[in-house]
């Protein structure tokens, strides 16, 4: 997907915006590909709005350049731009029915009314809402608001659609459909969407590459699969799904594999580039890689007491303290037929070959709530 | 029922409590609707000699000749040209204010809202009289431009308020998704916003072009030779008070509430509309 033919769609060059003396965004440097889903995921905060902003033309860049494919747009205004956004709360016009609302853009552009009139029922029966063309919004629920949101923004065949937390106005259920329904939708029309969350679950779910974002730098850019398994640092292993991040001290390298004395006393073998020995690193395991209650293996185990079981539906959570404090939490699956132990028991934690990812740095720099706080009062 | 409380049977404190307030409510609708009535009453009055103040008999013959008092009827039409003009510029212009105040966030934006107040709670007098001064020393000559201009200075503040208050929760991402769809901020501005904030803007004009109707005082300062309808009646009720006084009147009368219960009915259904 990385790419695909030709030039990229958008590509961000250096930017940097700021707010007086507050750096919204900071160096941000990003390419995205024809028919890409892509996703800008962070907490709130990080600049990802600010970024999309950006290239939808509501905000202008500080510094550096914005290109859409291939041409700076940087200072061209949101109503020349051959971008379309969909808006958090929809922002469909009141005043007007659905067709109306889907007609905006075209009619802006001047077309002559025959074509206004396919184009739109064509986008309308692309979202499943032809019969309800003249319907106002107010006489719409949530998640067809959403879907008239959607065509109006495509019925523009605009280069790429902006999604500005997109789903966060609906329901659970609504929302896990809907997120089926806009990738139909994306493969349908074959349009660039980018999209902004704040829910990581929701860009792992519906994205070609993700952008992981955090006080206004990228922190890295790739595939779900890559991110959640190589993650390139602490923030990023911790923001994405639930890591065990353990702390300690690298004993020997050898090519991709590391040697980790951790601070809880156990040696482990785990993977990772470019470390050096004796460099403070934290090892990242993820709880459904970890097997609880099984034979120890060599350079894959630890070892702890158990000190809470959580039940979850579908699975058990296992919590474990390690000899040095630290906590540990692993997921049983209903299928295992290992018997599940019990608080108070001392139990052993293995994982497979790559169940493991060796980051740069201690686990407390996954704390960006308090490095936030310490910015922001640093600020005052 | 049980809006009163207590069950489903009302007791007898509760029922007497609920007959005393509409009784109350009754007294003080008669008391602000006395005069309105006698004025219309008034209008079909046949005085004894110059001064409509007696009621004597029944007649349609000032009905009949609404317009048989020149000087009167003149200064009514003196009055509707300056309530046109100054209703017009004031809206315009209160309008806009109300946009970017509740638009945009801005250093000395709390400072504007106080200008904005103080035309409402200074006294009329000390404004007109000062507006006058300020006339004089710069050599202006009383007549329709210094009336206007003085009508727009306090009408600009109802229109401002007015507007203001009606946009309040306004969705301004509305403007950015039409220009998001290829409207220039000017195009984003007459499609979008302008329909959905035009009843407020309505509203404003027609409270402002009554005050400018009913103006006495700041008038009095600032027209000079130039007589308005209140003005004139001022002038002429030493000499007579003519019952074609009461037929204009019930003629304003009527023409605003017409228009207030066309634009109640209007205002509702495009409500439902936009909330059903």
């Amino acid at each position: 997907m990385q790419g695909g033919a030709g030039v990229p769609v958008i590509t961000l060059e250096n930017i940097r915006k700021q707010y007086g003396t507050f750096v919204a965004v900071d160096g941000a440097n990003l390419s995205i590909g024809q028919g890409e889903f892509f996703a800008m995921l962070g907490p709130s905060g990080c600049g990802k709005t600010t970024t999309l902003k950006m290239i939808a033309g509501f905000e202008q860049p500080t510094e550096g350049r914005i290109l859409l494919e291939g041409v700076d747009v940087s200072t061209v205004p949101p109503y020349k731009r051959n971008v379309n956004t969909v808006f958090q709360q929809y922002a469909l016009f009141p005043h007007m029915t659905v067709f109306d609302n889907v007609a905006f853009g075209p009619r802006s552009k001047k077309l002559d009314s025959s074509t206004i009139k396919s184009r739109v029922m064509e986008m309308l029966e692309v979202v499943r809402l032809a019969d309800f063309a003249q319907r106002r919004p107010a006489q719409l629920s949530g998640g067809q608001q959403q879907r008239v949101a959607l065509a109006r923004a495509l019925v523009n065949y605009p280069s790429a659609l902006l999604l500005d937390e997109p789903l966060a106005a609906l329901d659970l259920k609504l929302r896990e459909a809907m997120q089926l329904e806009l990738k139909r939708i994306q493969r349908e029309v074959g349009i660039t969407f980018v999209f902004v969350t704040h829910d990581q679950g929701e860009a792992l779910t519906m994205s070609d590459r993700i952008a992981v974002m955090n006080e206004g730098h990228i922190e890295m850019v790739g595939t779900p699969e890559e991110i959640y398994d190589r993650p390139s640092s602490v923030f990023v292993a911790s923001f994405i799904g639930s890591a065990n991040l353990l702390p300690g001290v690298v004993e020997s390298v050898s090519g991709a594999s590391v040697t980790v004395r951790l601070s809880c006393g156990a040696v482990v073998d785990s993977s990772g580039t470019d470390f050096a020995a004796g460099e403070s690193v934290t090892v990242m395991i993820r709880p459904e890689r970890i097997t609880p209650g099984g034979e120890s293996i060599a350079g894959r185990s630890i070892s702890g007491e158990v000190t809470d079981l959580v039940f979850q539906g579908p699975s058990v959570r296992l919590i474990a303290r390690l000899a040095d404090g630290t906590e540990v939490g692993a997921v049983v699956g209903s299928h295992t037929n290992l018997t599940i132990p019990r608080p108070g028991d001392s139990v052993s934690m293995s994982w497979d070959a790559k169940g493991s990812y060796v980051l740069k740095g201690h686990p407390e720099m996954a704390g960006s709530t308090t490095s936030n706080l310490d910015h922001v009062e640093a600020n005052l | 029922m049980s809006r009163f409380g207590r069950g489903a049977v009302k007791s007898r404190r509760a029922r007497f409590g609920s007959l005393a307030l509409n009784a109350y409510a009754g007294l003080a609708l008669f008391y602000i609707f006395l005069p309105i009535f006698v004025v219309v009453l008034f209008s079909f009055n046949k005085p004894n000699g110059k001064y409509n103040i007696r009621w004597q008999r029944f007649t349609l013959d000032n009905w009949a000749n609404p317009f048989a008092e020149k000087a009167l009827t003149e200064a009514l039409l003196v009055s509707l040209r300056i309530a046109v003009a100054s209703t017009l510029i004031a809206t315009v212009l209160g309008a806009l204010m109300a946009i970017s105040l509740s638009k945009y966030k801005f250093r000395g934006g709390t400072v504007v809202d106080l200008f904005l107040v103080l035309p409402l709670t200074s006294p009329e007098v000390v404004l007109g009289s000062s507006l006058a001064t300020l006339f004089i020393n710069n050599d202006v000559d009383f007549g329709y431009p210094t009336v206007i201009i003085a009508h727009v200075m306090f009408q600009i503040s109802f229109v401002a308020l007015t507007v203001r208050a009606r946009i309040r929760g306004f969705d301004w991402t509305l403007e950015q998704a039409a220009m998001d769809l290829g409207a220039s901020p000017l195009a984003a501005f007459r499609k979008v916003t302008l329909p959905l904030i035009a009843p407020g803007i309505a509203a404003a004009a027609m409270l402002s072009f009554a005050l400018s109707i009913d103006d006495f005082i700041i008038t009095y300062f600032n027209a000079g030779s130039l007589l308005t309808f209140p003005l004139q009646i001022f002038g002429e009720q030493q000499r007579k008070i003519p019952p074609q006084i009461n037929v204009l009147a019930t003629m304003i009368l009527i023409v605003s509430v017409s228009l207030l219960v066309v634009g109640t009915l209007a205002g509702n259904r495009r409500r439902r509309r936009l909330e059903a």
